[in-house]
């Protein structure tokens, strides 16, 4: 599509901005690292107190964290410069973006492109190259594929719960502070089994803000270990599947923010 | 080139009435305003704040869904068929930048290029003539955050302009520059009309900037269209009179008895009267004529109502 | 004397008044709460599930939900991630006109902060508490000395909170950009002070070396004493510590910073 092209050429624009002050990018991402690694350390203190949480072991533990994080990180990267979006309203900005021959998602996507923000999959990249090479998983050419497709699947649910989350600020005046805590939320709530959660936040956040196929089923289907709630052996397969409806449903979502936008001029 | 038929647009707006209740009131921010724009006009879309001029703006570029009426810029429905409108027509908003804040001008001019898919050649002979004229040379390669409100709406103009648009429309494109500027930026877009044909159509509170760049004007108040058409006609037509100013070596007394002359003010004793006349009744040549055969006249002077007067006049209709 | 206590009364009431205004974030921000206190809960039953009920540093697990609603409740009181009003003012240069105004800056900012602190306190601490203590386990104090006693270490804590915060945004004078120093600290500050998990369930020598910082004054301290955990005196006796040591600190950078404006310039 020629319009992720120009995703490209603007990304690459304000990288070249970033990269330039450099020392400064150093820290910011190395902050970003540190804000992943936070997470990081508590899960080690609480498996210094016990030895499995909801039935699995660290390592399990440790590969849904992994995946969790490369999955918010690779969002938060690509999409998060859509938390901007209240203020582009206010100050009328986003009427530029409609003004422009391009999707309006993509522009929002491009405007504030960070690319400081990999620190956070720097730090679940390292956790998950960790866990895999000292875990015993049982690797086969359809474990790989599904190694690879997890971290982009859990980044487009991300991503359309971001984008999802936000649109509402076209309806109410600023919807970033809800969107962050689905966002962060789910982050976090990703990073631990599922199954330690209450039945019903457990419906919530994690099936129908499908969070569980992030981390939880790919884990699961990857470590070859049997679902406490009884899902079959193949579940985490569904996460890409999942993710394609997502981002669907978050199209939608917007396309519709935006008509309401465009139809009352608020 | 537009077309704009019964357009209107009315508002819901919600507001708080004591503790827990919300009224709602139907604001009509216009309503049924009806005109033709062709190739190459230059106009000027003049009214107070709240007017609806730049909703009216909106509903033309395809950022607002009308709520009546019918509007086609180009052929097209803005609202229906934005993107496709986007690349025939350039806006410049005064007030919000289209260009990328962090990074140099002559990047974003480079990002817009593929967002509108300009060949490279076309781009660049663009992009060279809008340098040369607005002299963008010195500040080309700084971020647009660093620039001037002058240097910055010259960038705007320039990126406005790079895919060859054939519909210029600008709103309030001179607020808050400093006069020498905006001069700079009137001389420039009456060149792009005159040699392009480029058409115009330009929002503004600012007089001056319709007397030297709007060959017609439309003055819209309270979501009305007030008057359209040529300035000098309008102005004809709601301020007809005009004001002879006569200064005299010695007193005089007052002249009254001359033809077409509706009031005489007298000023310090008689040294100094003013005429009011109709256009239509005599000229100030002939009223001079008459007064210098009275009593030596030392100097003269023709006021002209201003496009203030003028304005004034219709908001009062 | 009296007028001058006015004086700084009246800031008290302007910031608890200004920050009545933000009903909407102040709304939102409770939900954040609310959502990661419900993960929390689900963590630490989970911790508690796999040891078979047993305690950790003293803590059951009726306690550790009671801390979990505790903490994020004075989240929004003690505030760690403050917005940068002191930083951006000190980098356009307008902290001028707060510098020559006939009042100490440091005591003038914190009665700002005691207001914000009150207000929060109201809005988001005793909603979080009630919620909290009306549907999860909750262990309520069994002394009635320990509600005042609950209130003066909050206090303390918000103390404690807003000098560091104090100092960091005074670091502006010299660094120019505080966002890395201050980013920096809002990632940590947090859970070493408590917030993820109680410090009880850190490694010892790990607690040791808290108990040299400020941080636990800030969240755990207020904790122990509602929780009954520990000498009321003694917590009490280290915020106060740390109160007076930071406030000098503050002091300290205060005039110099002044020295620097007025004799450089800055």
């Amino acid at each position: 599509m020629a319009d992720l092209a120009i995703f490209a050429r603007l990304a690459r624009a304000q990288v070249r901005g970033q990269l330039s002050y450099r020392s400064s990018f150093v820290m910011n991402c190395f902050g970003q690292a540190l804000a992943q690694a936070n997470d990081l350390v508590v899960i080690l203190i609480v498996f210094g107190r016990v030895a499995s949480l909801g039935g699995f072991d660290i390592r399990a533990v440790l590969l849904f964290y992994a995946l969790s994080g490369m999955s918010f990180g690779l969002a938060d990267m690509a999409v998060g410069s859509i938390e901007r979006l209240p203020d582009y309203i206010r100050t009328g900005t986003f009427d530029v973006v409609l003004m422009r021959p391009l999707g309006t998602l993509l522009q929002l996507f491009a405007s504030d492109f960070q690319l400081r923000r990999i620190g956070r999959v720097l730090t679940a990249f390292g956790v998950l190259v960790y866990v895999l090479s000292t875990s015993d998983i049982h690797w086969s050419p359809a474990k790989a594929l599904l190694l690879v497709l997890t971290p982009v699947a859990g980044a487009a649910i991300f991503g359309s719960i971001f984008v999802a989350a936000n649109s509402v600020s076209f309806w109410f005046v600023d919807a970033r502070e809800l969107a962050n805590t689905v966002t962060y939320g789910g982050s976090y709530l990703t990073s631990y089994p599922i199954n330690i959660y209450a039945g019903w936040m457990r419906t919530l956040l994690a099936y129908l803000v499908p969070g569980a196929f992030v981390a939880y089923y790919p884990g699961l289907t990857l470590l070859d270990h049997a679902d406490p709630l009884g899902a079959p052996a193949w579940f985490g397969w569904l996460d890409t599947p999942v993710a394609v409806l997502a981002a669907v449903l978050a199209g939608l979502i917007w396309r519709s923010a935006v008509r309401h936008y465009r139809g009352t001029g608020s | 080139m537009i077309e704009v038929s019964e357009l209107g647009r009315t508002f819901t707006v919600t507001r708080k009435a004591g503790r827990f209740r919300r009224t709602s009131q139907e604001v009509t921010a216009v309503g049924g305003v009806s005109f033709d724009i062709d190739a190459g006009e230059t106009v000027g879309y003049i009214g107070p704040n709240g007017a609806g001029k730049s909703t009216t703006i909106k509903m033309l570029t395809g950022i607002l869904v009308p709520t009546t009426g019918r509007v086609r810029v180009c052929g097209l429905d803005p609202s229906r068929q934005r993107a496709e409108l986007a690349r025939r027509i350039g806006v410049v908003f005064g007030q919000r930048s289209q260009l990328w804040w962090d990074l140099p001008l002559a990047e974003s001019f480079e990002l817009l290029r593929h967002i509108y898919r300009v060949p490279a050649g076309e781009h660049a002979k663009q992009l060279q003539e809008c340098t040369e004229l607005l002299g963008l040379q010195a500040f080309l390669d700084t971020p647009v955050r660093q620039l001037s409100l002058g240097q910055r709406m010259r960038g705007e103009v320039t990126a406005a302009l790079l895919h060859g648009p054939e519909l210029l429309v600008l709103d309030e494109p001179t607020i808050g520059l400093d006069l020498d500027s905006k001069e700079r930026l009137r001389e420039f877009l009456a060149e792009l009309n005159t040699n392009r044909g480029t058409t115009l159509l330009l929002t503004t509170h600012d007089l001056d900037d319709i007397e030297r760049l709007c060959r017609r004007m439309m003055v819209i108040d309270h979501g009305r269209v007030l008057a359209d058409g040529p300035l000098a006609e309008l102005r004809d037509e709601v301020t007809p009179e005009r004001v002879l100013v006569v200064d005299f070596d010695r007193p005089c007394e007052e002249l009254t008895g001359l033809p077409g002359v509706r009031e005489v003010k007298v000023e310090a004793n008689g040294l100094r009267q003013q005429l009011s006349f109709r256009r239509d009744a005599t000229t100030a040549a002939a009223l001079i004529t008459m007064i210098a055969k009275r009593s030596p006249v030392h100097d003269v002077a023709v006021i002209e109502p201003d496009i203030d007067d003028v304005v004034r006049s219709l908001y009062h209709r | 004397m009296s007028a001058v206590i006015g004086c700084y009364l009246r800031i008290t009431l302007a910031g608890f008044h200004r920050y009545s205004t933000y009903r909407q974030a102040v709304l939102a921000g409770t939900a954040t709460n609310v959502v990661f206190g419900l993960i929390k809960v689900g963590i630490l039953t989970a911790v508690y599930l796999a040891r078979d009920g047993a305690s950790i540093g003293g803590y059951d697990l009726t306690t550790s939900i009671t801390y979990v609603w505790l903490g994020q409740g004075l989240l929004g009181v003690v505030d760690f991630w403050s917005s940068d009003d002191l930083s951006e003012r000190i980098r356009t240069g307008d902290v001028v006109v707060d510098l020559s105004r006939p009042w100490n800056m440091q005591a003038a900012l914190l009665a700002n902060d005691l207001g914000r602190a009150g207000y929060s306190a109201v809005a988001r601490f005793i909603p979080q508490l009630l919620l909290g203590a009306l549907l999860f386990p909750f262990r309520w104090p069994t002394d009635p000395l320990v509600a005042p006693a609950f209130l003066v270490s909050t206090v303390l804590a918000v103390l404690v909170s807003f000098h560091i915060r104090f100092l960091l945004g005074m670091t502006t004078f010299w660094l120019l950009d505080s966002r890395g120093v201050r980013g920096l600290y809002g990632v940590v500050s947090g859970t070493l002070a408590g917030l993820e998990i109680p410090l009880s369930y850190f490694p010892g020598w790990a607690q040791n070396a808290l108990m040299l910082t400020p941080f636990p004054s800030m969240l755990q301290y207020p904790i122990n004493v509602f929780v009954q955990d520990g000498s009321v005196l003694a917590t009490l006796g280290q915020q106060l510590l740390w109160v007076l040591l930071l406030a000098a600190a503050g002091r300290l950078v205060l005039a110099r910073a002044m020295h620097k404006v007025v004799v450089q310039g800055g």
